[in-house]
């Protein structure tokens, strides 16, 4: 039986970004690809959403301070 | 000193090859002894003169620099026959059980090799941790015949810690050697070897380095006797040994001789590398005392990285005993006269202070505005002494540096430890006070966790202008007194300020005019008009508050009644601020208090650090000659009760023990139905505990019923000074049940917890409850129960440091290079983010209100008093 993990209340919502949309947050953090907090290839809602290594996930997710917050990741 | 700064690109590891050893030795070292008759070291001894100087007159032989500049130089021993070292029995294992033995190929196919080589080569091409592979070879390569030769392979197993059995064969040293020189370099790369830098056979020694006399210095003794190093003691066994070892193959000995000889050899090298290694007993000094060699010197918190190199000794420091001064300001620490002429501060003579450092030296060392040490322009430091400071009076002009004693208003840090948070460490105003101790104010305690029980703190004294400008601004005890723990404030009033403040502004508490200016002018502060009559503490604490501070709250005194009075508290505990006035309410801990204070809060986050510092002086000391103008004591005088109390007391208990006896009754009788989830045992349990635990509530209840706010030790436990009213409940009534392990007690003796009771009994006193109080005394059972509980508790509270020292040591490691860039993301060294903006919210929680931004419901009620009071 193979659930869908994407509906899982833990899981945040992760969604692929666009190269125009990627630039510009790179663009607004003002820091290289690179130093963005990472994620693996392997990752189970990496391999789910079918994101690339080189793609930039925006993770938007519940949080203890501030409520929502969206964090960007680089596919490993 | 002008030092050289490069950066580091790569770092090398490999193994010293034989050769090397040799190369970089100066000279072979071969007899065991040291010195000579007349005290002078043996030329080819362990204390070779061209192995290096300590002795600051004399020149090396080796380098011809002088001695402290000289860092040593090494020599060699050539050992008779191999030994293993034993830092890599393991890698030598390893490699033998994944090599043929006899062609000493790996044990991996051709296909098997070049697929791995591939793979490794990738690796090194993308700089990755190739180790994962290295184990995943080391695992494949594990075969019971040589793919290669189609030899049979025995098992090989090591032998703590350092033999390698082949099946029942034990190798010798120079069997493992030969193995390892049959591998061949193509393969190196397959078992994790660089061929560059290492050879396998090099894990196995031929030739030992002997450091430098610089890396184990003799001491002479008062008594004029030489006392030698611990390296330098295992290197003579090790020289003794090798000595008798090569005689004897030399004479032709027996077998069993030279092979008994050569595993003392074994042992001795294994022990000068590591007296720990598991299965060695270690090496001891001839007092009994094992011997720290060259492992020990770099392991563990004693040792060199954690020691030395993450931590130093450092000068301009001191360090005393702890003492209170409630008249000194949170700001100031009192640093005793005799350390202020110690530590020192330099100061740049200039045109316009060259007066005030002329003074100093003037003084000279010994009397205390004084000065120690002048450095002239040309960087040369001169001690003043009484007869040479004319002469450097003489000289002295803009350019030089006076190294002055400290004085009154100078910038220290001062910490206790464990410094868990920043508040460990702060910056405090010296003030020079006579006797030996550092004295803080009360107020100050919380931060540092500090009591006066012979606590002892440390001072460092700033050096730089920069680093004073930098700590009067970030690290003042004032800009501290919010805590980014919860975001209140965590210095502020404690014990006898707290039942002071509260003994001034209750309800009832008015004072003659004339008392009312001895009090403050006790307390150092400004003294107010006179109005002809009498003052409410309330209006004598008002003095204090900020002009337009308006503020509602429950004072820690509330008794949190079903329905609320608000202004009408009969407990007075509903505190109401207005335009800076007290109108109603008692101050209390909730007020002004560590932890909890809620003015003092608002003062902080409303009025800045200054007006908060000014507060917290002048209040503390208000509430303290408000104490002493009235009095204040405590005994156990205040925890008795009455008579017919203590029978009503005695009448609940006994209703309580029979209950459980009850229970048990059921429970035996099994007519006791089990909870959910439970065993009947379980719920039986929980009955009881629930019983006991009411009766001792009850009880307390009863004895609280009988004390009154006119009770000392009841004012402090209900302001929050000190102590509670469990605490007072227990001297007065009943102690209550022990526990261990969060249970009533069971443990003892078979089926019972003391030979004075029936197997499986379960009654209330046969395990562990305390049926009497404090103050009546516990009976030789209920002691003893008493002790389990205390017992515990002590153990555990051991065990939680303990572990959470360890627990933090990791934390700060994992996040010491992290910190907050100026566009509030949180980066680590390398720039990398690892989180777009900090905490989240991008709120710094000292400057928060308990966590939150602001709290919206205060502001509202605040603003509701305002325009209440403007119209």
């Amino acid at each position: 039986m193979k659930k869908d993990i994407l509906k899982h209340k833990l899981v945040p919502e992760h969604a692929i970004l666009s190269k125009t949309e990627a630039n510009k947050v790179i663009k607004q953090l003002n820091i290289h690809q690179e130093q963005l907090p990472k994620i693996k290839v392997d990752d189970p809602v990496v391999k789910e959403i079918d994101a690339k290594s080189g793609d930039i996930l925006k993770i938007t997710r519940r949080s203890h301070t501030a409520g929502k917050f969206i964090t960007y990741r680089l596919v490993l | 000193m002008q030092g050289i700064l490069k950066k580091i690109s790569q770092i090398n590891f490999g193994l010293l090859s034989p050769e090397n050893i040799r190369k970089m030795s100066v000279t072979k070292i071969v007899t065991p002894d040291t010195y000579d008759e007349d005290g002078y070291p043996i030329e080819a001894g362990l204390m070779d003169p061209r192995l290096g100087v300590i002795d600051p007159g004399l020149r090396c032989r080796s380098c011809g620099s002088k001695g402290g500049d000289c860092q040593g130089h090494f020599g060699h021993i050539n050992l008779a026959r191999p030994v293993i070292h034993v830092g890599f029995a393991d890698t030598i294992h390893k490699i033998l059980r994944s090599t043929c033995s006899s062609c000493g190929r790996v044990l991996l196919t051709e296909s098997e090799i070049i697929d791995y080589k591939d793979k490794l080569d990738a690796k090194y091409k993308n700089e990755e941790s190739i180790t994962a592979l290295i184990k995943e070879i080391y695992t494949v390569a594990r075969r019971d015949k040589c793919p290669h030769c189609d030899e049979e392979q025995e098992e090989v197993k090591i032998d703590k810690p350092v033999s390698i059995v082949e099946g029942n064969y034990k190798l010798t040293s120079s069997e493992v050697r030969e193995r390892l020189e049959k591998i061949e370099e193509d393969d190196y790369i397959l078992i994790g070897i660089n061929p560059v830098v290492a050879k396998p056979e090099w894990m196995v020694l031929t030739v030992l380095p002997v450091p430098p006399v610089t890396v184990r210095p003799s001491i002479t003794l008062e008594t004029g006797e030489r006392s030698e190093d611990d390296l330098t003691h295992k290197l003579v066994d090790i020289l003794r040994i090798n000595q008798r070892l090569k005689e004897n193959m030399e004479a032709g000995a027996p077998q069993l001789i030279v092979e008994d000889l050569w595993e003392l050899l074994q042992y001795h090298v294994t022990t000068y590398f590591d007296n720990e290694a598991s299965g060695v007993p270690p090496a001891r000094h001839r007092s009994g005392r094992p011997l720290k060699t060259l492992a020990q010197r770099l392991k563990g918190k004693e040792g060199r990285f954690r020691s030395n190199l993450s931590g130093k000794r450092v000068n301009f420091s001191a360090r005393t005993v702890i003492s209170p001064d409630p008249n000194i300001s949170i700001n100031e620490v009192g640093v005793p006269e005799m350390i202020a002429r110690e530590v020192t501060v330099p100061v740049y003579v200039t045109d316009w202070n060259i007066e005030d450092m002329r003074k100093h030296i003037e003084n000279g060392p010994k009397i205390h505005p004084g000065a120690n040490y002048v450095i002239r322009p040309d960087d040369r430091k001169i001690r003043v002494y009484e007869e040479t400071k004319d002469s450097i009076l003489e000289k002295l002009e803009p350019g030089y540096v006076v190294e002055r004693h400290l004085m009154d208003g100078d910038i220290v840090l001062f910490n206790r430890q464990p410094s868990l948070h920043r508040m460990s460490m702060m910056a405090h105003e010296v003030k020079v006070l006579p006797y030996k101790t550092f004295r803080l104010n009360l107020c100050v305690c919380p931060p540092y966790n500090a009591d006066f029980d012979g606590d002892e703190m440390n001072m460092h004294v700033f050096q730089t202008e920069e680093s004073r400008a930098e700590a009067k601004s970030l690290m003042r005890v004032q800009e501290h007194i919010l805590s980014p723990r919860f975001g209140g404030p965590i210095i502020g009033g404690i014990h006898d300020h707290i039942s002071g403040a509260y003994l001034l502004t209750r309800e009832g508490s008015v004072f003659e005019e004339d008392h009312v200016l001895q009090m403050l002018k006790k307390a150092r502060l400004p003294l107010p008009k006179r109005k002809n009559e009498g003052w409410t503490g309330k209006e004598v604490f008002s003095l204090l508050l900020p002009d337009d501070l308006n503020m509602v709250y429950r004072a820690e005194i509330c008794r949190k009644c079903d329905e609320c009075l608000r202004q009408d508290c009969k407990n007075d505990a509903y505190v109401v601020i207005e335009d800076g006035q007290l109108k109603t309410g008692a101050i209390d801990e909730k007020a002004y208090g560590a932890f909890s204070g809620k003015i003092l809060d608002s003062i902080v986050k409303d009025y800045g650090t200054d007006k908060a510092r000014e507060f917290l002086d002048s209040a503390t000391k208000l509430a303290i000659s408000g104490i002493m103008k009235r009095g204040f004591t405590t005994s156990t005088a205040d925890e008795e009760i009455p008579r017919e109390a203590k029978d009503r007391i005695e009448e609940l208990l006994s209703m309580a023990e029979l209950k459980v006896e009850q229970l048990i009754d059921a429970y035996h009788n099994d007519e006791l139905e089990a909870l959910p989830g439970r065993s009947l045992r379980e719920t039986l349990e929980m009955k009881i505990m629930q019983v006991l635990g009411e009766a001792r509530d009850k009880s307390g209840e009863i004895a609280e019923s009988y004390f009154g706010m006119d009770n000392h030790a009841v004012i402090m436990a209900l302001t929050g000074a000190r102590g509670s009213m469990l605490n007072l409940t227990q001297i007065a009534a009943c102690v209550g049940q022990q526990s261990v392990r969060g249970g009533r007690i069971e443990r003892g003796y078979s089926k019972r917890t003391l030979p004075h009771f029936k197997e499986g009994e379960l009654g209330a006193k046969a395990s562990g409850f305390v049926h009497s109080s404090y103050k009546k005394g516990l009976d030789p059972l209920e002691f003893f129960f008493h002790a389990m509980g205390g017992r515990e508790g002590l153990v555990d509270t051991a065990i939680r440091t303990a572990q959470s020292g360890y627990m933090q040591r990791r934390l700060v490691n994992a996040l010491q290079d992290l910190s907050v860039q100026p566009d509030g993301t949180v980066r680590d060294n390398r720039g990398i983010v690892i989180q777009s903006k900090y905490g989240e919210d991008g709120v710094d929680p000292a400057k928060s209100d308990y966590g939150k931004v602001a709290d919206i419901d205060r502001m509202i009620e605040e603003m509701r008093i305002k325009s209440k009071a403007a119209k």
